[in-house]
Order: C-alpha cells, then sequence, then structure tokens
C-alpha cells in the first residue's frame, strides 16, 4: 500500500464498481442516498478496496459506512497505522 | 468491466484443494433438465409479502422461478431429467453403472432419491446413493463420477442435482423466498478420448461457516427440535462476500492446475445463486458476460440443480462445441465449493 493515500485512486474504483462518474464520489455523499448504492453494491466495493489497498474492514465496521468519508477515514487510519509499524 | 486491481486471498481463507485429473479420462456425454411448469412472478410475490419486482430484479437478477405444484416429489424432477440426460448420451438406464443424486429436498430422509430413480428408470445394475452438500451437490457427484470412471470402477455415471426448495420457503421471509426456486438436472459422464473432458478440480469446505446459509433449528437439530417448518435462513452479505471470493479463488486454480490461462476459458457456468454474485465475480475474472452462462432470470436459484440446468440450456443454445474449455462452479451451505475445467468432447 502507497504511503500516500490518492483520493482520485478511490473515486476511480467506487465510480468502477457502483458505475457511476467519479467526480460523483465525494467524501459527504452518502452511499444509499446520494449513490443509489444497496447493501450488496457496498459489500462489493469494500472487497475490492481491501484488495486494492491490502486492508481488511472487520465484517462489523460494515454498517458503519454510511458516506465516502467513512471509507476514506478507514483507509486513512490504516495508512496512519502502517507507517508506525 | 473489468476490475484492474489485483486480487488478494482475505485472512483465515482456507486454503484450496486442487487436483489435476489422472487415470482415464471422462466427460460429460449428455445433459437433461427439468423445472415444473408452474411459474411465479415477481410480481406474484408482491402480493404475498413486502416487496416490489424493482426491488428483487436490482438485488438479485431474477424475474420468475418455477415452482411444484403442491403433492409433487423430488423424485418426479429428478427422473424426468434423468431421462434426458440419458437419451442425450444416447444410452440406456441398463448402461448405468452408477447414479449419483445431489439434493437438499429429498422427499424424506430415505430411502434415497438415487434408489427410487434406479428402480424408475429401471437400472439394475447400478450403485445409487444422494450426496449433501447443498448447492455444491452437483460437483461433488460429478467429481465422484469423474473419479470411478478414472479408477475403472464404472464406465457410465449419472449424476442429477433435483430440488424442490419451495418446501422450505418462509412466504413471510422477503430476503429468501423470492430466490429459491426448483427443478432438476443431470449428466451423464462417460470416458472420453485423452487429453478431452474433465481436466481439473477444485474441492473444499468450510465448517467454520456453517451458520451462514441454513435450513431448520440449526444449533439443537431440526428433527432434534422437533421444528414442524425448518426453512432456508441465509446471512446475505456475509454469503455475496464469500460466493465472489470462491468463485474468483476456484477459478484460478483449477486454471492453473490445467495449465489453462484463465482468458481462454471459452464458458463460465456458474452456479445460479444471485446474478449480482456472478457479475461481481465476472468482473472481477476479466470474463465478459457473453462467456457466462446464466438463467437466473427465469429460474432463480435452484441451488444444487442450478449447474445443469444453466449447462442444458447452453448446450441447447449452441454455446457449447467440441474443444471448449468450459469451467464449472459452485458454492454452497456448509460452506461448500466445488469447480472443474472442461475440455468439451
Amino acid at each position: 500500500m502507497a504511503t500516500q493515500l490518492d483520493f482520485k485512486e478511490l473515486q476511480d474504483l467506487a465510480g468502477e464498481i457502483l458505475g457511476i462518474e467519479p467526480e460523483q464520489v465525494q467524501l459527504e455523499k452518502s452511499f444509499a442516498k446520494d449513490l443509489a448504492a444497496d447493501s450488496l453494491d457496498l459489500v462489493e466495493l469494500v472487497a475490492a478496496v481491501e484488495d486494492k489497498y491490502d486492508v481488511e474492514l472487520p465484517e462489523a465496521e460494515l454498517e458503519n459506512m454510511k458516506v465516502i468519508g467513512d471509507l476514506w477515514k478507514f483507509l486513512e487510519q490504516k495508512t496512519a497505522e502502517r507507517l508506525e509499524a | 468491466m473489468a476490475i484492474t486491481s489485483a486480487y488478494r486471498t482475505r485472512s483465515g481463507a482456507l486454503p484450496l484443494r486442487s487436483f489435476k485429473t489422472k487415470g482415464r479420462p471422462s466427460a460429460i456425454a449428455g445433459v437433461g433438465a427439468y423445472a415444473p411448469e408452474k411459474i411465479i412472478t415477481n410480481f406474484d410475490l408482491e402480493k404475498l409479502m413486502d416487496t416490489s419486482d424493482k426491488w428483487i430484479i436490482e438485488r438479485t437478477g431474477i424475474h420468475r422461478r418455477h415452482i411444484a405444484e403442491p403433492g409433487t416429489t423430488t423424485l418426479e424432477l429428478a427422473t424426468k431429467a434423468a431421462r434426458g440426460a440419458l437419451d442425450a448420451a444416447g444410452i440406456t438406464a441398463n448402461d448405468l453403472d452408477m447414479i449419483l443424486v445431489g439434493t437438499s429436498s429429498p422427499d424424506g430422509p430415505f430411502p434415497s432419491i438415487a434408489a427410487r430413480i434406479q428402480d424408475e428408470l429401471d437400472a439394475p445394475g447400478a450403485v445409487a446413493w444422494d450426496t449433501l452438500a447443498a448447492c455444491t451437490s452437483f460437483m461433488y457427484g460429478l467429481s465422484i463420477a469423474d473419479s470411478f470412471i478414472a479408477t475403472e470402477r464404472a464406465d457410465n455415471v449419472l449424476v442429477i442435482g433435483a430440488e424442490v426448495l419451495s418446501r422450505m420457503l418462509d412466504y413471510s421471509n422477503r430476503g429468501t423466498a423470492v430466490i429459491f426456486g426448483d427443478g432438476a438436472g443431470a449428466a451423464v459422464v462417460r470416458p472420453a478420448p485423452k487429453g478431452a473432458g474433465f481436466l481439473s478440480w477444485c474441492l473444499g469446505s468450510d465448517g467454520r461457516g456453517y451458520a451462514q446459509v441454513t435450513c431448520g433449528n440449526i444449533e439443537k437439530g431440526a428433527y432434534a427440535a422437533k421444528d414442524p417448518h425448518p426453512y432456508i435462513e441465509m446471512v446475505g452479505p456475509d454469503v455475496f462476500k464469500f460466493a465472489v471470493d470462491i468463485f474468483i479463488r476456484q477459478a484460478n486454480e483449477v486454471c492453473d492446475a490445467a495449465g489453462v490461462a484463465l482468458e481462454d476459458i471459452d464458458l463460465w457456468v456458474p452456479h445460479q445463486a444471485n446474478f449480482r454474485i456472478i457479475d461481481a465475480a465476472a468482473r472481477r475474472m476479466g470474463l465478459p458476460l457473453d462467456r457466462v452462462a446464466i438463467n437466473i432470470d427465469e429460474y432463480g436459484n435452484t441451488s444444487s440443480a442450478s449447474i445443469p440446468l444453466v449447462l442444458e440450456e447452453a448446450i441447447r443454445k449452441g454455446r457449447v462445441k467440441s474443444g471448449d474449455h468450459v469451467l464449472l462452479a459452485g458454492f454452497g451451505s456448509g460452506l461448500t465449493w466445488g469447480s472443474c475445467l472442461l475440455k468439451w468432447a
């Protein structure tokens, strides 16, 4: 995983999985309300994020993912943990 | 669209077991299928529960499912599919050495459906038994057939997947009632020329995941708890993640074992559990949907019957040619999974 996270990369990935324009993927956007993503879209997106960034999101955390920013915050935390390690 | 990032195996995932076939080669020589005539559409379900045609299609890809009339047995569906497979293979029941039925919805605890089919078809030379591995049952059955033919203990094996799952559905549970349907499919497996037929296998089970898809009181046991109506229950998101994962890993395993590149798969025939699972896995595998056999829109998830049911349709529509690389792939409750790569004979 890169030490520097690139939000554009997440936008591209989320755009690809959710079938929307990457520009629509913004921190405050709600998966359900703004991006019309259902629970299965979210599972698929998280799996793709896990693959791309070599991280694992605990199953219980999935319910807390409401907006793109939640996913981004999780990735930032993981990156910070790696830098400390 | 293909997903470009590399695929990684999740922590805690079991290592996969894969095998390149050895001994006398075998191949699928004929396939038959049967589904009950009665159809339940999403609009019919709208009247029974809080759901909608749009909701069901978006989440599952299912438009209709075939449902057995009350009183119709799994045996009846299985026998019709079996006769179709025998005809397609150009053999008679008298030629059969073995009858293997995969089912999670037998008509009763015993005798096995396989024994009843032996009687229905009049196949006195066959050894007959049922295999229970939920939606993976048909794949396990095929692997047994291949093994017995490889070791020259059998020449003609009939493998069947048959289900009347509608008996196990709770029509107040929209998470499961909309998904499952009834049907049967069968294949005759016979010796094949060298280099043709089954090339490789990947089979596995992970009992740690037993609670993801269940039927009836699983902690105490449906029989012991005198559960009068064992219903199918499922932890949807967990199954989705497991399913996509195991489809991709198995595809890579069987291709590696056979020395065939994933992009050289001509037709992927996945268990029809949910269109979204198939679509997500196909994208991660880089397989365009025109190389995937799909009929879940018409039948829903028919568990062990789904692979032969969709394979029969693909053959009938001319989508399978001699020399094609065909990948059959299943997964199911247990958890269980099974895949094989064939060079179509």
